[in-house]
């Protein structure tokens, strides 16, 4: 395991378990700098985390107490009607009234086809990539350098460069308008997945493999049961960044899906923002469903925080 | 193509110790591959091929030379596109870096706290669509807190988004907001590998903190500074969804960046070849400065981060 005290020029080495427990000198006692540079720490907190707080602040005033208070720290006129708009329980009489647009959101419909598109993405990507991986990283076979050469060349191609072509063929396979037809392109593999999970392999010590191997099992075993298992700190780390940038997606959906039925909740609500009213943004709903989309990626990283966060840290993984 | 010297892919994953893995290594790879082959090669190829025709998805592809590169090389709108994306992209890497960096070392000089670190990455669980509505209501020049404050210190409103001149500004500070926590994750990476006795020693020889910056961590963390740096310059100059949320280009193509005129013209106009040339020149531009960034910062010797 590379440890901190050696070159330090590679932090790329994914290192399986976190090394949070630095041992710190003992400091000084607090200093004018140590208290400036507290006093910048708490500013970044605050840009950081305010934002997130006036979306709940704005989701649960009205859209007239917005217009008349729009500084008010405290939600004006507290309820709830910005979620039920956002979630499509209002009737569309109610939701005119209260500044709505009348325009409906599908809410169930597009959290579940996000749900899907980002699941199968994440399964396929990560599972998929890991198998490539361990054949870069583990077995012999010819051919294998140049193969894992051209991986490598496939990430100078930025992702927007493959967007229109892949746009054409999606369409010629029949598979616009269809969630599959979202997830195929990224369900297989992308080159970063490959190379992120086979540094890790290369890293797993040959003894570990060849001790399973004398003990009779199979190649296949041996990546199911030993090697996988042992990767499981960068596999969920990968998992979950790649689930959250799924469901983030916005291009690539919103080229692809024309109806409500492929719709994924990036794309819906950018266009319930373009669904102004005529008197003017919904705001308070506008909130209420920004913060409906966000909230599983919250929760998903909530779950998972501590170990991604040490892994980013420790890995650097993009 | 390369795949032909590895064995043909096969259903039975068998294979004998002695004469190498190559059934089983096909079957491995085969999904992988095959992803590959058909998402990320055919269509980086087909892009080429498209850029030389004309094209709208209705009727076949038709060759027409260098039509579609002559025309964008007299495109006003295209060299617009390309100079408002590339103020958009030293804006953005401009903050970002310093802002990712000062983070960074805050983090790792001043606390070990697993928390704050999380709370850094927050904005990034964000899309882009959300991070674009949600800055959009804050600095509405009507209603939006931002503008409450600067009207509460006694200064005239400012349109943010609606003027020409505040509007690439305001959307690379917002795409500043939602990835700078990640940067600085990677960076911090980068900085926990700087050993710490050079720290203590350079501390028992009386350096301040602002001296170990500059004489400790720069240096050494240069190289991953490098890396840190490409990727997030051949990512921001692919910015498209906050755009779309919030100005669509506007005004008066003030941010008009070249992916979403890209868009508009194969979504727009279904001028599927103009659009390609477009991507082509993209293409070239990010070849070049991952070149040169290779080339100056020799980051290439290092692994992928």
């Amino acid at each position: 395991m590379a440890t901190l005290t050696t070159t330090p020029n590679v932090p790329n080495t994914p290192t399986p378990t976190a090394q949070q427990e630095i041992v710190r000198p003992s400091r000084p006692r607090p200093s004018v700098g140590k208290v400036a540079a507290w006093i910048a720490m708490a500013a970044i907190m605050l840009v950081t985390l305010l934002p997130f707080y006036w979306i709940l602040r704005t989701a649960l005033s009205t859209n007239t107490g917005l217009a008349a208070h729009p500084s008010d720290p405290l939600p004006v006129d507290f309820t709830t009607g910005g979620f039920e708009r956002a979630l499509g329980l209002q009737s569309t009489k109610e939701a005119i009234a209260q500044g709505g647009s009348g325009g409906g959101l599908k809410f169930w419909r597009y959290l579940l086809n996000s749900v899907i598109v980002s699941t199968l993405v994440t399964v396929g990507q990560v599972f998929f990539s890991a198998m490539a991986a361990y054949a870069f990283a583990r077995l012999r076979w010819r051919g294998r350098d140049r193969v894992f050469g051209l991986f490598l060349a496939g990430l100078m191609v930025p992702a927007i460069f493959t967007l229109l072509p892949n746009f054409v063929l999606i369409k010629q396979l029949g598979l616009v308008d269809t969630l599959l037809g979202i997830s195929l392109p990224t369900m297989f593999m992308t080159p970063f997945a490959v190379f992120f999970l086979r540094q890790f392999f290369m890293n797993i010590p040959r003894e570990v493999e060849e001790a399973a191997l004398l003990d009779g099992a199979g190649k296949i075993q041996v990546f199911f049961r030993v090697l996988l298992p042992m990767a499981s700190t960068p596999v969920l780390t990968l998992g979950v960044l790649t689930y959250i940038t799924s469901w983030n997606d916005y291009f690539w959906p919103l080229m692809v899906s024309y109806s409500d039925s492929s719709r994924v909740l990036s794309v819906a609500l950018a266009i319930f923002r373009s669904q102004t009213p005529q008197t003017g943004y919904d705001w308070s709903g506008l909130m209420a469903a920004t913060l409906i989309a966000a909230l599983p990626m919250l929760v998903l990283f909530g779950a998972f925080a501590r170990r991604i966060v040490s892994s980013i840290s420790f890995t650097g993984i993009k | 193509m390369t795949i032909a010297s590895s064995s043909p892919p096969t259903r039975r994953p068998r294979a004998r110790e002695d004469e190498g893995d190559g059934r089983l290594a096909a079957v491995f790879i085969a999904p992988a591959l095959l992803g590959f082959l058909v998402f990320l090669l055919w269509p980086t190829l087909r892009g080429i091929y498209l850029s030389f025709t004309r094209f709208n998805l209705l009727t076949p592809a038709k060759w027409v030379g260098l039509d579609n590169y002559d025309r964008m090389v007299h495109d006003p709108i295209f060299w617009s596109s390309l100079r408002v994306t590339v103020e958009y992209v030293f804006i953005n890497i401009g903050v970002q870096t310093v802002a990712a960096l000062a983070i960074a070392v805050l983090l790792q000089r001043l606390t070990q706290s697993a928390l704050l670190r999380g709370i850094v990455l927050t904005p990034y669980l964000m899309s882009n669509v959300v991070a674009g509505i949600v800055w959009l209501w804050i600095l509405d020049t009507q209603l939006g807190i931002g503008n409450e404050i600067i009207g509460g210190l006694g200064f005239d409103h400012i349109p943010f988004l609606a003027d020409k001149t505040w509007a690439i500004p305001t959307i690379a500070l917002i795409n500043v907001w939602r990835h700078v926590g990640y940067t600085a994750l990677l960076l911090f990476a980068g900085l926990q590998a700087i050993p710490n006795d050079m720290y203590e020693a350079a501390k028992v020889d009386g350096a301040s903190e602002w001296r170990m910056f500059w004489r400790i961590t720069m240096p050494l963390l240069r190289p991953v500074l490098a890396v840190v740096l490409i990727m997030t310059v051949i990512g921001s100059f692919q910015v498209f969804d906050t755009v779309a949320v919030t100005t669509a280009g506007g005004p008066a193509n003030a941010t008009n960046v070249l992916q979403y005129y890209i868009y508009g013209s194969a979504f727009g106009r279904f001028q599927f070849g103009y659009a390609s040339a477009m991507s082509v020149a993209l293409l070239i531009v990010l070849s070049a400065i991952t070149f040169l960034q290779y080339r100056i910062t020799r980051a290439g010797q290092t692994d992928l981060g």
